[in-house]
């Protein structure tokens, strides 16, 4: 998928200019963060639950090798075939190989961030398959042509009247602006072609080692269908997905929806293990694991190694600041927030996304609130500093830096700096006491004022009552 | 008991009532308070931008200016956070002598309103009206600074503490993001001015004077000239001299 990040600046602006993408943005508190709270309460020791989380998903990734291994040995002797892909070329690949080999020419797919990330839809349509999302927000999506700006509620920069546009104009049905009648709406259209269908492919929010099991929390139930109707399931994981133990993924089962979107349990958890039995009913015949590195190998020895530990739950992005004012989009890629802002350079390179460690206030909230207690505000600092050292930054931008840098470390030079700023800062302001426009901080005063100040530092004012 | 006060960068450029107001209830605890006067920036800024070179630098400079003080005391949650929680990261590699001094200036430091919760015998402002305080995010969420500076503000004479919603939500000021990304920055802001308007209270404070001008900064230029902003220290102390921001 194309990489946009370096034009942040600009994405940002036209997302403050849409009156209707803020009004959207303006229900996450209510709709994520209060909802989270509450769940949070409700449990009782949430604190606790997420220092578990976060060492579950730390052994998980001190052993990552001998569980993926673990994992495919138990997968694969209970009938379900597992597969390497390096990087995303590979994993589509394999995915068009799978579909070439078990004559597949329909395929429905529930929501997975993963295969964003690999751009499959288009690979897979570019080779002449049918695909069809069948996550109403990811289906949305699919009609509207656009991509989704949030990991887990993927349609929420849209209203409701621009959904009953879509789908009078795709579906020629009656209009209806129902949110019950639209939902209806979409499920008779999307029912039939679960049936239809020759693969299913899925993502994977889980994957246990002891058992070889993929699992999936979902909340409309197309997950279900999509991994048990059709002949064939496809399921792709980043490999950083592993747990060990069933035991640690009921750890994780409460942590996940109660941070996602305040729910106790998604409607759905799903744990798929293998194929059909020859005295089941459901499942595939066919059940195919592909496991895609795409970069994340390569994290494991790095200073950002603590995102791997991410459980893609959204609420680092729920409840940061910036995310809440430019909505997602403008991240330029596939993740967005503060998980996208440290997931993107890692994955595509810091060149193609230098702004994204930028746009972040280090309030904290996202550390807060993460699950698995990654130190987001930590990783964007170390992403800054390689931003710097790697002189990704302006020319402009590190001059200032350096000298500011520099009188700093020399206090009669910074002394008399400060003196005379604090001089010309109160002749520019003195009418008013605020400054209107300031030469060298011009990304300030377009929207704020700068404070006159004194006319005197203060280090000058508490000499001078101390006589001397 | 010695206590350096470390002014900040920021109120030794634009506030100097803050710095006096430290001074003041600094001294009121009994404290001998002395001021360093070769003390410039705690680093914050560099650290920020991907230069903890020169943080480092600033650190054992600030180390070395402040060696005799039994306590550092900062009138600001996020430099505060620097010393204490930032700066040992930054030594982890560092020659064990570096890293001791580090570590030794780290555990004295204290953010102001921490340092005189406990101590401050006698509150000298006085004030007439309501006042609701912002939780900055630095204070708040690396140091824990919640109750104390309310704590301080409770024993102001006339004042009336008022809570604002979603006090703890960042105001969008976050050093050079504020240069760097000003719309966006401003777009944030503005969720918090409807926030303090809507609290009644004629008067916001806080603990971080990067936060307040950023805040007054933007009530300003949006047409607000009544809502008044001091740092919390200014009120409790009764600055004389000390113009509100508005
Ligand atoms: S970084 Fe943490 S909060 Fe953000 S999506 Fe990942 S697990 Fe959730």
């Amino acid at each position: 998928m194309e990489v946009t990040s370096d034009k942040f600046r600009a994405a940002a602006a036209r997302s403050l200019a849409d009156t209707q993408l803020q009004r959207a943005l303006a229900r996450i508190p209510e709709r994520f963060v209060a909802a989270r709270a509450r769940a949070a309460a409700e449990f009782g020791e949430f604190e606790q639950l997420r220092a578990a989380g976060a060492a579950i998903r730390e052994r998980a990734l001190a052993r990552l090798d001998v569980l993926l291994e673990r994992f495919e040995a138990e997968a694969v002797c209970r009938g379900a075939s597992v597969h390497w892909a390096v990087d995303a070329a590979e994993a589509n690949r394999i995915v068009l190989d799978i579909a070439r080999g078990h004559g597949v020419r329909r395929i429905v797919k529930s929501k997975s961030m993963v295969t964003e990330e690999c751009a499959l839809n288009d690979a897979l349509e570019a080779a002449g398959l049918a695909v069809l999302e069948t996550d109403l927000g990811e289906y949305i999506l699919q009609l509207a042509r656009e991509r989704p700006s949030h990991i887990i509620a993927p349609v929420i920069h849209k209203n409701r009247e621009e959904v009953t546009e879509l789908f009078s104009a795709r579906h020629r049905r009656p209009r209806s602006t129902d949110i019950a009648a639209l939902c209806q709406e979409a499920r008779e259209i999307l029912r039939p072609q679960f049936f239809a269908a020759d693969m299913g492919i899925s993502g994977a929010n889980f994957l246990v080692a002891e058992t070889g099991s993929v699992a999936l929390f979902t909340n409309e139930g197309n997950g279900r269908l999509v991994t048990t109707l059709p002949r064939v399931h496809v399921a792709i994981a980043g490999i950083e997905k592993v747990v060990e133990t069933l035991g640690e993924l009921a750890a994780l089962a409460r942590l996940l929806p109660r941070s996602a979107t305040g729910q106790a349990i998604s409607n759905y958890f799903t744990l798929l293990t293998g194929v059909r039995g020859a005295t089941e009913s459901d499942g595939p015949e066919a059940f195919h694991i592909v496991l895609l590195d795409n970069g994340r190998s390569r994290l494991l020895g790095s200073e950002l190694r603590p995102i791997l530990r991410c459980i893609r739950c959204g609420a680092c992005l729920n409840h940061c600041p910036v995310y809440q004012t430019v909505g997602g989009h403008a991240y330029g890629w596939v993740y967005p927030g503060p998980m996208g802002a440290v997931w993107t350079p890692a994955l595509v390179g810091l060149e193609r996304a230098r702004e994204l460690p930028e746009a972040a206030t280090f309030c904290g909230q996202c550390q807060v609130a993460c699950p698995v207690m990654i130190p987001l505000p930590d990783l964007l600092r170390r992403l800054r500093t390689r931003t710097t050292a790697e002189h990704l930054r302006p020319a402009r931008e590190r001059l200032a830096l350096n000298l500011w840098g520099y009188a700093a470390r020399h206090p009669r030079l910074y002394a008399l700096l400060a003196a005379f700023a604090a001089r010309v800062l109160y002749r520019l302001g003195r009418r008013r006491g605020w400054v209107r426009w300031l030469p060298l901080a011009a990304g300030w005063t377009a929207t704020r004022d700068f404070p006159a100040g004194e006319g005197r530092t203060a280090r000058e004012v508490l000499r001078r009552e101390r006589g001397g | 008991m010695r206590v350096g006060l470390f002014i900040t960068c920021l109120a030794d450029l634009l506030r100097p009532s803050l710095a006096r107001a430290a001074r003041t209830l600094l001294a009121l605890t009994g404290a001998e308070v002395v001021v360093p006067r070769r003390q410039t920036c705690c680093g914050q800024p560099a650290l920020n931008a991907g230069d903890p070179a020169t943080t480092r630098a600033l650190a054992l400079k600030l180390a070395r200016e402040f060696a005799d003080c039994d306590a550092v005391v900062l009138p600001s949650g996020s430099c505060a956070g620097t010393l204490r929680i930032h700066y040992p990261g930054l030594f982890a590699e560092r020659p064990e002598a570096e890293r001791r001094d580090i570590e030794a200036l780290a555990a004295r430091t204290h953010e102001l309103a921490e340092f005189l919760d406990t101590r401050l015998p006698e509150v000298p402002g006085r004030h007439a009206g309501r006042v609701t305080y912002h939780d900055s995010c630095s204070g708040l969420r690396e140091l824990g600074v919640k109750q104390a500076p309310r704590a301080l503000l409770a024993r102001v004479p006339g004042l009336e503490l008022v809570e604002m919603m979603n006090a703890e939500d960042c105001c969008g000021f976050g050093g050079t993001f504020a240069l760097k990304y000003g719309a966006i920055s401003a777009a944030i802001c503005d969720r918090k001015c409807a926030a303090i308007r809507a609290s009644g209270a004629g008067t916001v404070t806080g603990g971080d004077l990067g936060c307040l001008m950023h805040l007054a900064g933007r009530l300003q230029r949006t047409g607000d000239t009544t809502t008044r902003v001091l740092h919390w220290a200014e009120i409790v102390a009764g600055t004389s001299g000390a113009q509100a921001w508005k």
